[in-house]
C-alpha cells in the first residue's frame, strides 16, 4: 500500500470567488434550526418540546432505530418551533439562541484508560456520534458494527470549499484527542490523508497512518481516497469523519462541552469579499451572506455546502450539520439565444464542441445554476471515466440503480460509493441525468433490503 | 424582450398540454432554456446533447457538399460529357438530386420524432438530428424518394421509438433505414445503375428498345468483385473523385471530419482506430492468401481478395461507417476496453464480409449492425472483469 495517492482522473472546476485567508467572527445567529434531514435515514423522535429550554450539547432528538444515539442542540436556548411537513415528519426544530451561552457539561473524558466502549458510549451520549459517518451507504455509522478501518481527508478537491489547513490551524490537541479516541474504536488503522504540499495540522498526529495525496478533484473525496487505500468489501464496514468535525469531538473529550463552532468559507462568484466565518452549525446564512456583498434583491442561489453537492437553502435558511462553506452564485434562470450551438467562451466544458474553456485552462470562471440543456436519456459513453478516478464503471452502476438491480449494484461496487463521489460525472453529464440523486436512491433500496 | 418573452408566455401556456413536447422542440432550438439546477450538482458544464448532435452534423457537411458536386460529375462523366468537378453544372445536379434526398430523410424522420413525443409525452430528443443527416449520405444518389420515405419511418419506429427512443436503440438507426432499402428493394439497391444519376432511367430507355449506349455507374467495389478493373488512381479514390453513396466517396474529408470529432471529444478514437487496425490486418490476411497461392486468378474472390490492403480503407463505405457509425455511443460498446474490441471486429468483419459477400460487396453496413448487436455482450465481459477483481478481492480477506 502506497502511502502516496496520485490522482490522474478527474477535473478542477475553477470558480471566481474563493475565500481570502481571512477570519472574521460572524454575527452572531439569533436562531439555530436543526434539520433532520441532514442526517440521512435516520428517523428523529423528538425529546423537547416547543418552549424548552436546552443548553449546548443537550439532546434534542434520538435515532428511532437506536434510542442511545442522540442528537445535540448546537447552541443553547429555547425550543421556539418544530416545523413538521407531511405524515407529521420533523422538518425542522428552530432554537432562539442565549444572548449568553451555556454548555452542558460532559466532564473531560479520560483517554488514557477508557477502551472503545467507553468512548462509544460518550460520543454516543453527548451528540457527537452523527459526526462519524460510514461506508456502505454513507449514512450516520452504526455504532453496533465495528469498522475495518477509519477514514479521515484533510484535503479538500471540491472547487471552493474552505481550505482545511487554514480552518484547522492551531487545533492540534483537539485533533489528537479525536484520532486517539476514534483508534479505540476500531481494530485497523485510522488512515489521514493530507494534500501533498500542504502543512497540515493533521500531518503531524500520532497514532495514524498518515498518506498525501496529489491531483485534481475528487483526490480529496474520502471516497476517492478509500479506493484507492482500502476498498470496502460485502460485509465491511468504514467510518469517515471530517476534520472540522474531529475538532467538535476533540473539544468535548477534552473540556466536556459539545461546542458546535466551526470555521466557514464564504465563497462563489455573487459575493464580494469571500473569506472566511467563524460560527455555529446551524446559524442563519443571512447573518454571514448579506453583510458581505451579496445583493439582498439579487437573483442568487444560497447553497450549503460546495457547488457540487451541497443543499440549496433559502434565504432564511441555515448552514448544515457537516458544511463548512456556504457559497453564493448567480441563478440561471433565463433563456440563451441559440446557445446550444453559439461558441462558448464564459462556460467549462470538458468537451472541444465549440466550446473553448480547452483554451484557458487556469481562467476562472463564474457559472450560473442553469442547465445549459435539457434532461435526456444516456447517450454520450466514455466521459464520466475520465473525470472518475474510482475502480468502478460509473454509467454501469448507475444504470444499475435506476433499475434496482441489487445483485448488479452489489456486484459492481456499490458498497464503496457516496452521491458525492458522482458529483463530477454528474457536472459533466451531458444527458443532465441527476446522478447523484440516483445513487442516493440505489443506496437506500440496498439499506431497505440488505440492511 | 420581444421574442424572447413571447415564447416564454406561450410555454406557460402550453405547460402540460399535449403539444408541449413539440413547443418546447421548437422552443429550445432557439434558446436554451431557462431550466435551473436543483440539488445535486448545482452547476453543468456547457454541453447538452443538441451540443454534441450539432458537432456530429457540423463534421458530416463538407462530406455533404462534396457528395453534391461529385454527383454531378460523375453524371456528366458517365454520360461522355465530362465538366469540371468544382462547376456550377456539377453542382446542380448534386443539389437538385441530394437536397430532395435531405429533405425527405429530415421531414418525414422528425414529424415521427414528433408524432412519438407528443404520444408518449416527453420532450423530442436530438438523436434523429444526426440520423436524418446521415441517411442521405449512405444512400445511393438515385434512391427514389419514397422508397427513402418509407425505409425512414421502418428506421425511426423500428429501430428506435419501439426500445423508446434516443438512447435506448440497439441498432443504429440510419443503418437500420441503410439495410431495409437493401433488403426491400435488392433490384433497386444492388444492381449497378443506381449509384449515378441517370444510369437507371437510361437502362430502362434501352429496355424500353430505345438506341443509347448504356450507362455504368458501377463502383470501384462492385467493379473488383466482378474481377474487373475500374481504373480508378489511389488519388481519386482518396479525394473521392469516385461513384458511390452520396457522402462515402472522399476519404480525405471523412478523415478530417473524423479528426474533428476526435478532437472534440464527441467520436471515440478507440473505435476509429481499432476498426482501422481490424481492417488493415484483414486485408494483409487476404494478399497473404492470394501471395501464397492458395486461390487462383480464375476464382470469384480474386479481385477482392488481391486488392491493396491498405486500398479496402479508401473504398467503399469502410471510412464513413468507421467515422460516423460505427461512433455512435448508444450502439457502440459503452466500455473503453470493450471499444478497443467492438472497433476491431467492426473493421475485420468489414473486410471479411467485402470479399465473401456475392450479392453486395459492401460489408461495412453489415458489419457494423453485426457488432452493434454484440456490443452489450462485449461489455458484459469487461464490466465482469471488473465484478471478479472485487469478488477476489472480498476472497483473499476472507480466506
Amino acid at each position: 500500500m502506497s502511502n502516496d495517492i496520485k490522482i490522474k482522473k478527474g477535473l478542477d472546476i475553477k470558480l471566481k470567488g474563493a475565500a481570502e485567508k481571512a477570519t472574521e467572527n460572524a454575527i452572531v445567529s439569533n436562531f439555530c434550526t436543526v434539520r433532520p434531514e441532514d442526517f440521512h435515514s435516520i428517523i428523529p423522535k423528538l425529546i423537547v418540546k416547543e418552549g424548552a429550554k436546552v443548553k449546548a450539547g443537550e439532546a434534542i432528538f434520538y435515532n428511532k432505530s437506536n434510542d442511545t444515539m442522540l442528537f445535540a442542540s448546537p447552541v443553547s436556548g429555547e425550543v421556539l418551533e418544530i416545523v413538521r411537513g407531511p405524515k407529521r415528519r420533523v422538518d425542522a426544530i428552530k432554537i432562539q439562541a442565549d444572548k449568553e451561552q451555556s454548555f452542558k457539561d460532559f466532564g473531560a473524558f479520560n483517554l488514557e484508560s477508557a477502551d472503545g466502549n467507553a468512548v462509544k458510549a460518550h460520543l454516543l451520549a453527548s451528540g457527537c456520534w452523527p459526526f462519524i459517518k460510514q461506508r456502505p451507504y454513507d449514512v450516520i455509522a452504526n455504532p453496533d458494527k465495528a469498522p475495518k478501518a477509519i477514514f479521515i481527508s484533510g484535503y479538500a478537491s471540491a472547487p471552493l470549499v474552505a481550505d482545511l489547513d487554514y480552518v484547522l490551524q492551531g487545533k492540534e490537541a483537539e485533533l489528537q484527542a479525536a484520532v486517539t479516541a476514534l483508534g479505540k474504536m476500531t481494530e485497523g488503522q485510522v488512515h489521514v490523508c493530507v494534500g501533498k504540499n500542504s502543512n497540515s495540522p493533521l500531518a503531524g498526529l500520532n497514532g495514524v497512518t498518515l498518506h498525501t495525496v496529489s491531483g485534481p478533484h475528487p483526490s480529496g473525496n474520502v471516497g476517492t481516497q478509500i479506493n484507492k487505500i482500502d476498498p470496502v468489501n460485502k460485509g465491511e464496514v468504514v467510518w469517515t469523519v471530517s476534520g472540522q468535525d474531529l475538532v467538535i469531538i476533540g473539544e468535548l473529550l477534552l473540556t466536556g462541552k459539545f461546542n458546535a463552532e466551526r470555521i466557514v468559507a464564504l465563497v462563489g462568484s455573487s459575493v464580494k469579499k469571500p473569506r472566511y466565518f467563524k460560527t455555529k452549525i446551524g446559524s442563519e446564512v443571512a447573518t454571514m451572506v448579506y453583510d458581505n456583498g451579496v445583493d439582498k434583491d439579487g437573483n442568487d442561489r444560497i447553497i450549503s455546502g460546495n457547488v457540487l453537492s451541497g443543499k440549496q437553502v433559502k434565504p432564511d435558511g441555515a448552514l448544515d450539520y457537516y458544511s463548512n462553506t456556504i457559497t453564493v452564485i448567480p441563478e440561471g434562470d433565463d433563456y440563451e439565444f441559440f446557445g446550444w450551438n453559439k461558441p462558448v467562451f464564459n462556460k467549462v466544458s470538458t468537451s472541444r464542441a465549440m466550446t473553448f474553456s480547452w483554451l484557458t485552462p487556469n481562467k476562472k470562471y463564474e457559472l450560473d445554476t442553469n442547465t445549459n440543456g435539457e434532461h435526456r436519456a444516456f447517450v454520450l459513453t466514455g466521459n464520466y471515466e475520465e473525470v472518475f478516478p474510482l475502480d468502478i464503471y460509473p454509467l454501469q452502476i448507475l444504470k444499475a440503480c435506476m433499475y434496482s438491480d441489487l445483485d448488479e449494484m452489489e456486484a459492481l461496487g456499490m458498497y464503496e460509493v457516496a452521491p458525492e463521489d458522482f458529483a463530477l460525472t454528474e457536472f459533466i453529464c451531458v444527458s443532465k441525468q441527476p446522478h447523484q440523486k440516483i445513487i442516493r436512491k440505489g443506496l437506500d433500496v440496498m439499506i431497505k433490503e440488505i440492511g | 424582450m420581444g421574442l424572447k418573452s413571447t415564447l416564454h408566455n406561450l410555454k406557460e401556456k402550453y405547460k402540460g398540454t399535449k403539444m408541449a413536447p413539440a413547443f418546447n422542440a421548437i422552443h429550445t432550438f432557439l434558446y436554451l432554456p431557462n431550466e435551473t439546477t436543483h440539488n445535486g450538482t448545482h452547476i453543468k458544464v456547457a454541453d447538452d446533447l443538441k451540443r454534441t448532435m450539432n458537432t456530429v452534423i457540423m463534421a458530416m457537411v463538407p462530406c455533404l457538399i462534396f457528395g453534391m458536386f461529385n454527383a454531378g460529375y460523375q453524371h456528366y462523366a458517365a454520360f461522355g460529357t465530362p465538366v469540371e468537378f468544382l462547376s456550377w453544372d456539377a453542382f446542380y445536379i448534386g443539389l437538385i438530386k441530394i437536397l430532395p434526398l435531405v429533405i425527405v430523410s429530415y421531414g418525414v424522420g422528425l414529424a415521427i420524432e414528433f408524432l412519438f413525443a407528443v404520444i408518449k409525452k416527453h420532450e423530442v430528443e436530438e438523436g434523429y438530428l444526426v440520423t436524418g443527416m446521415l441517411v442521405p449520405l449512405i444512400v445511393p444518389v438515385d434512391t427514389p424518394l419514397w422508397m427513402l420515405a418509407v425505409a425512414v419511418a421502418f428506421g425511426v419506429v423500428i429501430g428506435k421509438e419501439v426500445f423508446g427512443g434516443t438512447g435506448m436503440n440497439i441498432l443504429n438507426p440510419a443503418l437500420t433505414i441503410r439495410a431495409f432499402l437493401f433488403f426491400a428493394y435488392p433490384t433497386w439497391m444492388s444492381g449497378d445503375k443506381v449509384w449515378v444519376h441517370g444510369a437507371v432511367e437510361r437502362a430502362n430507355e434501352i429496355a424500353a428498345g430505345a438506341e443509347l449506349d448504356a450507362i455504368s455507374g458501377e463502383t470501384i467495389l462492385g467493379g473488383l468483385a466482378q474481377g474487373k478493373d475500374l481504373g480508378y488512381s489511389v488519388a481519386d479514390m482518396f479525394y473521392g473523385f469516385i461513384p458511390g453513396s452520396v457522402g462515402e466517396t472522399s476519404t480525405l474529408l471523412i478523415l478530417l471530419g473524423g479528426l474533428f470529432l476526435i478532437f472534440t471529444k464527441i467520436g471515440s478514437w478507440r473505435i476509429m482506430l481499432s476498426s482501422v487496425i481490424g481492417a488493415l490486418l484483414m486485408g494483409l490476411i487476404f494478399n497473404g492468401v492470394v501471395d501464397a497461392g492458395w486461390i487462383t486468378e480464375s476464382s470469384k474472390f480474386y479481385g477482392l481478395m488481391s486488392t491493396t490492403w491498405w486500398h479496402h480503407l479508401l473504398i467503399g463505405g469502410f471510412a464513413f461507417g468507421t467515422v460516423f457509425m460505427a461512433t455512435d455511443p448508444v450502439t457502440a460498446s459503452q466500455t473503453n476496453k470493450g471499444k478497443w474490441i467492438y472497433g476491431f471486429l467492426i473493421g475485420f468483419i468489414s473486410i471479411l464480409i467485402r470479399v465473401f459477400n456475392p450479392a453486395y460487396p459492401e460489408g461495412v453496413m453489415l458489419a457494423i449492425l453485426l457488432m452493434n448487436v454484440f456490443a452489450p455482450t462485449i461489455d458484459h465481459y469487461v464490466v465482469q472483469g471488473n465484478v471478479k477483481r472485487r469478488m477476489k478481492r472480498l476472497k483473499v480477506k476472507t480466506a
